[in-house]
């Protein structure tokens, strides 16, 4: 049985019984305040309660100490599938998201073959429907096949569920098709994520430019790769309207010209990876494939810049561009390794141990910027967790320490950058839609037994 | 001396250098011989691993294998001829089946060598990877420097030429600065690598102002690909104004030292006067490579360091 698999079966399948948690501190991440209510969830509704008023037959979870959030929501995340099953599935992507704490995630269209048709996206939600894992919401392309030259029929595909679209993983490089999408998708308000590489200035570059590149005789990527892009697509919002939001911001510079189009009033938004938050080029003197990724590691002055940019809202989340690829493709010399790694199972764990616990960004702001702030970007209906809202939420344990094994991954694929490393914060509880989709074994109900039903 | 493996001049101390060098020169005058075999690695065998077409180093390893009386063996393969990744996880299992002592590995990508090392219990010697190092060469070139000039504390060596792509250059300069050279870079700012000078050198563009009053100059070579990618407008353009000549060349000291790692272009990087200038020691470069080459096989494999020919022993019957 695969990893994900045995997840499933050793969750509570909470059914329709109430829910009842008790001892935890409920943190709204608008205001940094915290609560102490007993959280009793039922019919898919949170309530907050008097301590000690249980219904008849609710699972009781004792949680002294945990945090509950607002669901944890990633909103750039590589399925794999179709195509590329061996690495990452739906179903075990959503299972690998879920036990990171994500009750949702946007999926992105770079598929085998790609999502770009409405039967595409529909395959997609029904594959996610069955797995009952982290809701999915699907990316379309912006372009027929992924390939940067034929729009994608947006009214159909938005029709069929796709919440934004995406060529993500290529560039488009054709800037009249790049107007023509943000004017096109403007009727739909909905939002174009950009891949922001310029590949004439990418070539065949593997790592930031810069003295390390320089150093272990690596092709260089400048920064000025993204920063053509990113410029040139706010120039395309100001000129059409549009809504622009762009993936996986690497460079500082990024940052600032974000800073300034979002001043102007502009509807841009943008994303940080947790890589490119807390990582730079310096991890890179091993040749190690888990830290080849497009965009590349940066200098330390650009991790700042974004983690300023989270300071102050300029970038609106955390997402963890997840990109499975198998231990095959990934064992390999550093020129010839594919792009990418996985995010969702440490994602909480990393920024947490790296930016909270080192006193850089309240606990607030992260959490923030891993659930309202994606939530918003993309209009999805995913909110604060209310008395009587519905029970979409993740419960944290801030002390627990792990060590990230790479047999310890739920997920298919264990190309990630923290192989080793020892973080402190865990995601214990994930409820989505008044359902425990995942809980760690550090939590269990104290007055059932545990039902392996599925 | 005390690693495994050689993977590139950065991570080297200077007594190691040192010691290699000297051993080389032992070596240097084993060469002279007539009967120019020493026993040191006989039984011990040696997998030549080349993924990237190589004449000269191949054979300058071969050569110093030989002359070490260990058995060898050869694979050559083009790395786009095969699924790239599988092949290095392959090969590991295949040296480690083969339980062969020594790796000598020539990569086109940038740190191969340090994958295939970190999985395998063989040594292994960077043939060169990439764009990344060249250890060997880097030693031979200090060799030559140190045989011609008696030092290289206190050189000035001019690095003339393509640095962006250069495993050679990367070599040269992690070992001559740590000897106490002093080194200036010089190529067309398209060839030059970001934050170069963060490795100890000093860069221009002006190949005049890069050789004055050098002691040495290192040429390296252009390859004719770097036009395409926009790099170089011509070949014809660079011979003009980054090409050494014997006029530039006036800027040098008197008994500068011409090197070029080979094969040259002549009338590109170098002129045919220069080419056939009697300070020119690009053929002496040729001979101390297998002098080198054999110091590091002889090291790696646990020997004492050695600084007289007298103490290598001709190999018997």
């Amino acid at each position: 049985m695969e990893r994900w698999e045995t997840m499933r079966m050793t969750t509570w399948d909470s059914g329709r019984r109430p829910l009842v948690l008790c001892g935890l501190r409920v943190l709204d991440p608008e205001t940094g305040k915290e609560t102490r209510p007993e959280v009793l969830i039922k019919d898919g509704t949170v309530r907050f309660t008097a301590a000690g008023d249980h219904p008849d037959g609710a699972l009781i979870f004792e949680l002294p100490g945990r945090v509950l959030v607002p669901g944890l929501i990633d909103i750039h995340v590589h399925l794999r599938e179709p195509g590329d099953e061996d690495a990452e599935t739906i179903a075990s992507g959503t299972a690998a998201a879920a036990r990171g704490g994500f009750v949702a995630v946007a999926s992105m269209a770079n598929t085998r073959p790609p999502i770009d048709d409405p039967q595409s996206v529909r395959f997609v939600l029904e594959r996610a429907r069955q797995a009952g894992m982290s809701r999915v919401y699907p990316m379309a392309g912006v372009s027929r096949g992924l390939e940067g030259t034929k729009l994608t029929e947006m009214f159909d595909l938005a029709e069929a569920g796709a919440v934004a679209f995406s060529d993500d993983g290529h560039s488009i490089m054709d800037a009249n098709l790049m107007r023509r999408a943000l004017e096109y998708a403007g009727m739909l308000d909905k939002m174009i994520v950009t891949h922001a590489e310029d590949l004439n200035l990418k070539g065949d570059g593997v790592a930031h430019e810069g003295f390390m590149a320089t150093k272990l005789g690596l092709r260089p990527v400048p920064r000025a790769t993204e920063e053509v892009i990113v410029a040139r697509d706010i120039r395309l919002v100001q000129d059409t309207g549009g809504r622009l939001h762009v993936a996986h911001v690497s460079c500082g510079s990024s940052v600032e010209i974000l800073r300034q189009a979002q001043a102007q009033g502009l509807r841009v938004t943008g994303e940080a990876t947790p890589h490119h938050l807390l990582l730079d080029d310096t991890m890179l003197g091993t040749y190690n494939p888990n830290f080849k990724m497009a965009p590349p590691l940066r200098e330390r002055m650009d991790c700042e810049a974004l983690l300023e940019g989270i300071r102050s809202g300029v970038i609106q989340a955390v997402a963890t561009d997840h990109a499975p690829h198998t231990e095959i493709a990934k064992d390999a010399a550093f020129d010839d390794a594919p792009n990418g790694v996985v995010g969702v199972e440490t994602a909480f764990a990393a920024l947490h141990t790296g930016l909270v616990l080192t006193g850089k960004l309240e606990l607030s702001r992260l959490v923030h910027a891993m659930s309202l702030g994606p939530a918003r970007i993309l209009d999805l209906p995913h909110g604060p967790v209310t008395d009587g809202g519905p029970a979409d939420l993740t419960v944290l344990d801030l002390e627990a320490t792990w060590e990230v094994g790479e047999d310890d991954f739920v997920g298919k694929s264990s190309n990630c950058p923290w192989l080793g490393a020892t973080l402190t914060g865990l995601p214990v509880l994930t409820v989505s839609g008044g359902r425990v989709l995942y809980h760690h074994p550090s939590v269990g109900a104290g007055n059932a037994a545990p039902v392996g039903t599925r | 001396m005390d690693r495994k493996d050689l993977l590139g001049l950065e991570d080297l101390s200077t007594d190691e250098i040192t010691s290699i060098l000297d051993t080389a020169e032992a070596f240097r005058g084993v060469l002279d011989r007539p009967i120019k075999k020493v026993p040191t690695l006989r039984g011990k065998t040696v997998a030549n691993l080349f993924f990237e077409p190589s004449t000269r180093t191949r054979i300058s390893f071969e050569l110093a294998e030989k002359r070490l009386s260990a058995d060898s063996i050869a694979f050559n393969a083009s790395t786009s001829s095969v699924v790239k990744g599988e092949t290095l996880k392959d090969t590991v299992q295949n040296i480690e089946a083969m339980g062969v002592d020594f790796v000598v590995m020539r990569h086109g990508a940038s740190g191969a060598p340090y994958y295939i090392a970190g999985n395998v219990r063989a040594s292994v010697v960077n043939a060169g990877d990439g764009s990344h190092e060249h250890p060997t060469q880097g030693l031979l070139d200090m060799f030559t420097m140190r045989r011609k000039t008696g030092r290289l504390e206190g050189l000035t060596v001019a690095i003339i030429g393509d640095i962006a792509h250069s495993r050679v250059a990367r070599s040269n300069i992690w070992g001559l600065t740590k000897m106490g050279a002093t080194v200036r870079v010089c190529g067309p700012s398209t060839l030059t690598p970001r934050e170069v000078e963060k490795m100890g050198v000093t860069w221009t563009w002006k190949v005049e102002e890069a050789l004055e009053g050098a002691d040495v100059v290192n040429i390296l070579r252009i390859q004719k690909e770097r036009q395409t990618a926009n790099l170089l407008p011509s070949l014809r353009e660079y011979a003009l104004y980054f090409g050494v000549t014997p006029e530039r060349l006036r800027r040098a000291s008197q008994d500068v030292v011409i090197m070029h790692p080979g094969p040259m272009n002549r009338g590109v990087e170098i002129s045919q006067d220069v080419a056939e200038d009697g300070r020119n020691v690009i053929l002496d470069q040729v001979t101390n490579g297998v002098a080198v080459r054999m110091a590091v096989l002889y090291l790696l494999n646990g020997n004492e360091p050695a600084s007289r020919e007298a103490e290598m022993a001709t190999v018997e019957g």
